[in-house]
């Protein structure tokens, strides 16, 4: 176990974290398309795209919610060496790990103010797969329409009609993540 | 043909080589040691470590050197070092009710405990330029009998006046500051973060706003309490051991001040306080320091917002950083000719609508 | 640190990859997410000091510092011009800090940081765009509380600039704004496109991903690619971006954005492509302009 906690973090670090970000910005400014991520692992069930989005993003300053099934001895001991963050219930998270259906309720999450709209957890919602097709996208960063198949669509519909608050998510499943910011709009049929 | 502009990085190389030798200066001339600008010169230092915001003397006196004494160059070598290095932790609370005091004077009571210590202050040199210091070889200076030799404990004045309730007391908290340096500022601002900010601002901008407090933009009367400079020690809880160890000691300047009072029919009458305190000898900066947060707490003391701009936080924290300043301000030595190309069209083309539009008219009246 | 030996310094060693430690580009990066995840407000983030001064790119720097990857070829232009001295001044040190590849060709470049011009060669999928910006808010020069500024994006009350473009107009008859020109991005936040010529702004709508950057005013701010951007205007008098009426000297475009040459004392000047890789890039072409 003690192993586990240890490794599994990038073995180059600057370079490392600097490709998984360039991959999840770009994920994020297209939403709907499907990138790669590499370098990272974790105790599971954390997805080696998951470790390497929260080594890339998460520290001391960014309290975490795990959520069951996620939460757990292990996993909290590889948080606590490589990233540090403070453990937090929804309400107080700046990021979220777990399944969509562990996660809960977008509501429970902060989703920023009208005078800090970016003051909102980012959720990382860990999947079995990631297609390109499903639910219609459309929006910035869009050229015309975009499709990714989606845990909830009329939930994560209402949580683009707050625009701008609103919570932002990344896909996760296995070395694959897409991204679905607020600022898409999904049509649910 | 026209060949434009080129050879930027032919000019950049040139200019730093340029910059090298006039650092130097004349060759002849032996060449100035940062032990005898941290030595001899150690108000600037001061200067630069308090708005440096990093209390190294060798490194400030190497940064005057390397910015051949431009000061907030200085400072600007020492923030961006600074920016670099690791944080390994975070200081307990400096107590400067313990300090030792090189100086320490107040206004506000003829003698007190611990007496008033004049220190080495220009205060009452008489401005005259001593030409024997012009000579090189002076023998130095006997040594002064220092005033605290005894550790002779210091008591705080406004201890004394909070002790009848005559001064109002600041409620103590535990609760951790935010970092300037490392949470984007944001408005209305604490205290602490004024206090910050204001620590770290330029000494001519702080005096500035001090000395319009003093004539009248946001009076509030004050008196200086207590002016005290000397050694405190640092000291920094190891999570290993579970308690705090000294790790060091540095030189600050502490200026608290008693101000107008405040009261109604049912609270009693009692003076009120501003704050100062900056690395090294730096008094001139502790003092404004404290006229200016006492100032920027009328509202909290329920007093009228004159629209001073002492009074206005907003105001005074944004502009307070030379950093910030200088760089802004220099940057418009930076091309700009895309923008005034732009502007120049549309100035060509508002007068040509203005001269069609006035031509017929002229013709007219010549008629 | 403090032995670092100046030809460690010139090589970058001793710092880390693209000179911020971790921490601070992991800062950055979070606040980049939310930028490109509400395109158009601006995202406080804990500047740091650079060893540039601010209002020299200090913000485009950190913001091009926490993007780089060992991969990317980076374009560093001012003004339009990749060999402008701040340009060079920033293209030495990541090409110093971070090892990467530089270019000068827009086409070749998967980061390029810009001050006061877009490039005139459209941009595609995969290269990124990083603004340097002075004063991030459109709002400022109209209201100088950034208490109040906030509250007015909040409440997307945005009358006060439309009052002010018509005030121009009654009394120049235009709207007097000729860069910096603002802009709404998706129908919802008003945002200030960085002291760009407005000729620049239609260009604003692109398959890149724009970057903007503030370090002495700590915003960052975004446009993800193919996102609305409105430059505001009146009905009865739309926006125009326009530019010198003439042709390049050198390469003969009409088409790109020119800078104007003082050649002597008695009013002689003449026009060449603001844009230098543009204007190289025709001319390796073989296009021709009067002057070549």
């Amino acid at each position: 176990m003690r192993q586990d906690a240890l490794s599994g973090g990038f073995a180059d670090p600057p370079r490392e974290a600097a490709l998984v970000f360039r991959a999840a910005l770009d994920a994020m400014s297209r939403p709907g398309r499907i990138v790669q991520v590499t370098g990272a692992r974790g105790p599971a069930p954390l997805s080696p795209a998951a470790a390497a989005l929260m080594l890339t993003c998460c520290d001391a300053e960014t309290p975490l919610f795990l959520a069951p099934g996620h939460d757990g001895p292990a996993l909290r001991r590889w948080v606590a060496f490589h990233l540090g963050c403070p453990l937090v219930p929804r309400g107080e998270a700046h990021f979220a790990l777990g399944t969509w259906e562990a996660l809960g309720p977008l509501d429970a999450f902060p989703v920023g103010t009208p005078d800090y709209p970016d003051r909102s957890a980012t959720l990382i919602v860990e999947r079995d797969g990631l297609s390109a097709s499903g639910t219609r996208l459309t929006g910035p960063g869009i050229d015309g329409a975009a499709h990714l198949d989606l845990p909830d669509p009329a939930a994560l519909a209402a949580n683009a009609a707050r625009f701008p608050l609103g919570v932002d998510l990344f896909l996760t499943a296995g070395d694959r993540l897409a991204a679905l910011p607020r600022s898409t709009r999904l049509e649910v049929s | 043909m026209y060949v434009a502009v080129k050879g930027g990085e032919r000019a950049i190389d040139n200019a730093h080589r340029w910059l090298a030798e006039e650092r130097r200066g004349d060759a002849e001339v032996p060449e100035l040691g940062v032990a005898q600008i941290r030595e001899q010169m150690s108000l600037a230092v001061n200067r630069v470590m308090a708005e440096g915001s990093l209390y190294d003397p060798d490194l400030a006196a190497l940064a005057i050197k390397q910015a051949r004494g431009d000061l907030i160059e200085a400072i600007f070598l020492v923030r961006a070092y600074r920016t670099t290095l690791p944080r390994i932790g975070a200081s307990e609370p400096v107590d400067t009710g313990a300090m030792a005091c090189d100086r320490r004077i107040s206004a506000t009571f003829k003698d007190a405990p611990g007496g008033q210590v004049l220190g080495p202050t220009f205060d009452y040199t008489h401005r005259l330029l001593d030409f024997a210091l012009a000579a090189e070889d002076v023998p130095p200076p006997e040594p002064a009998a220092t005033a605290q030799a005894s550790g002779t404990p210091m008591p705080r004045i406004t201890a004394t006046l909070g002790r009848d309730g005559l001064i109002q007391q600041e409620p103590a908290s535990d609760e951790t500051p935010t970092d300037m340096t490392r949470t984007p500022m944001e408005f209305p601002a604490d205290r602490a973060l004024r206090l910050q900010a204001l620590a770290r601002g330029d000494e001519g901008f702080v005096l500035g706003m001090a000395y319009s407090t003093q004539r009248g933009y946001g009076r509030n009367h004050p008196f200086v309490g207590e002016l005290r400079i000397g050694t405190v020690a640092v000291e920094m809880e190891l999570p290993e051991l579970g308690f705090a160890v000294e790790i060091g000691e540095i030189v600050v300047t502490e200026c608290e001040t008693v101000n107008q009072f405040a009261g109604s029919r049912t609270e009693p009458a009692q003076f009120t306080r501003g704050y100062g305190l900056s690395f090294g000898q730096t008094e001139r900066k502790a003092i404004s320091m404290a006229l200016v947060d006492r100032a920027l707490r009328w509202q909290e003391l329920g007093e009228e917002d004159t629209g001073a701009p002492a009074q206005d936080a907003e105001f005074v924290l944004a502009h307070a950083d030379n950093i910030q300043a200088t760089g802004f301000l220099e940057h418009i030595k930076l091309p700009h000719y895309v923008d005034f190309q732009s502007e120049l069209e549309l100035v060509r083309r508002l007068r040509r609508e203005a001269e069609a539009a006035a031509g017929p008219a002229r013709q007219e009246a010549a008629e | 640190m403090r032995d670092l030996q100046d030809d460690d310094a010139r090589s970058g060693a001793g710092y880390n990859f693209a000179y911020l430690d971790e921490q601070t580009k992991r800062m950055i990066r979070r606040a980049l997410l939310k930028a490109v995840a509400i395109p158009g407000y601006q995202v406080p983030f804990a500047s740091r000091e650079m060893p540039m001064p601010y209002g020299w790119g200090t913000g485009g720097v950190q913001v091009t510092a926490a993007c780089l990857t060992p991969d990317d070829t980076l374009k560093v232009i001012d003004q339009g011009a990749d060999d402008t001295t701040n340009a060079v001044s920033i293209r030495r040190f990541f090409a110093r800090m971070a090892g990467v590849a530089t270019t000068e060709r827009t086409t070749e470049a998967t980061v390029i940081q810009t001050r006061h011009r877009v490039p005139e060669t459209p941009l595609r999928d995969g290269q990124i765009l990083v603004y340097q910006v002075p004063i991030p808010e459109p709002l400022r020069f109209l209201e100088p509380r950034e208490t109040e500024t906030r509250r007015m994006h909040a409440l997307e009350e945005y009358g006060l600039m439309h009052v002010k473009l018509y005030e121009d107009i009654a009394r120049h008859g235009h709207i007097a704004t000729s860069y910096a020109y603002p802009v709404k991005v998706e129908g919802r936040y008003v945002m200030d496109p960085s002291p760009i010529p407005k000729f620049d702004n239609p260009k604003l709508e692109t398959a890149a991903l724009q970057l903007f950057g503030a370090g002495r005013e700590q915003r960052i701010y975004a446009i993800p690619p193919h996102t609305r951007v409105v430059s505001l205007d009146f009905e009865d008098h739309p926006f125009e971006a326009t530019k010198a009426d003439a042709a390049c000297a050198l390469c003969g475009a009409t088409d790109s954005y020119l800078d104007e040459v003082v050649t002597d004392d008695t009013g002689g000047r003449m026009f060449v492509c603001s844009d230098t890789d543009y204007c190289a890039t025709r001319r390796e072409a073989s296009e021709t302009g009067d002057s070549a």
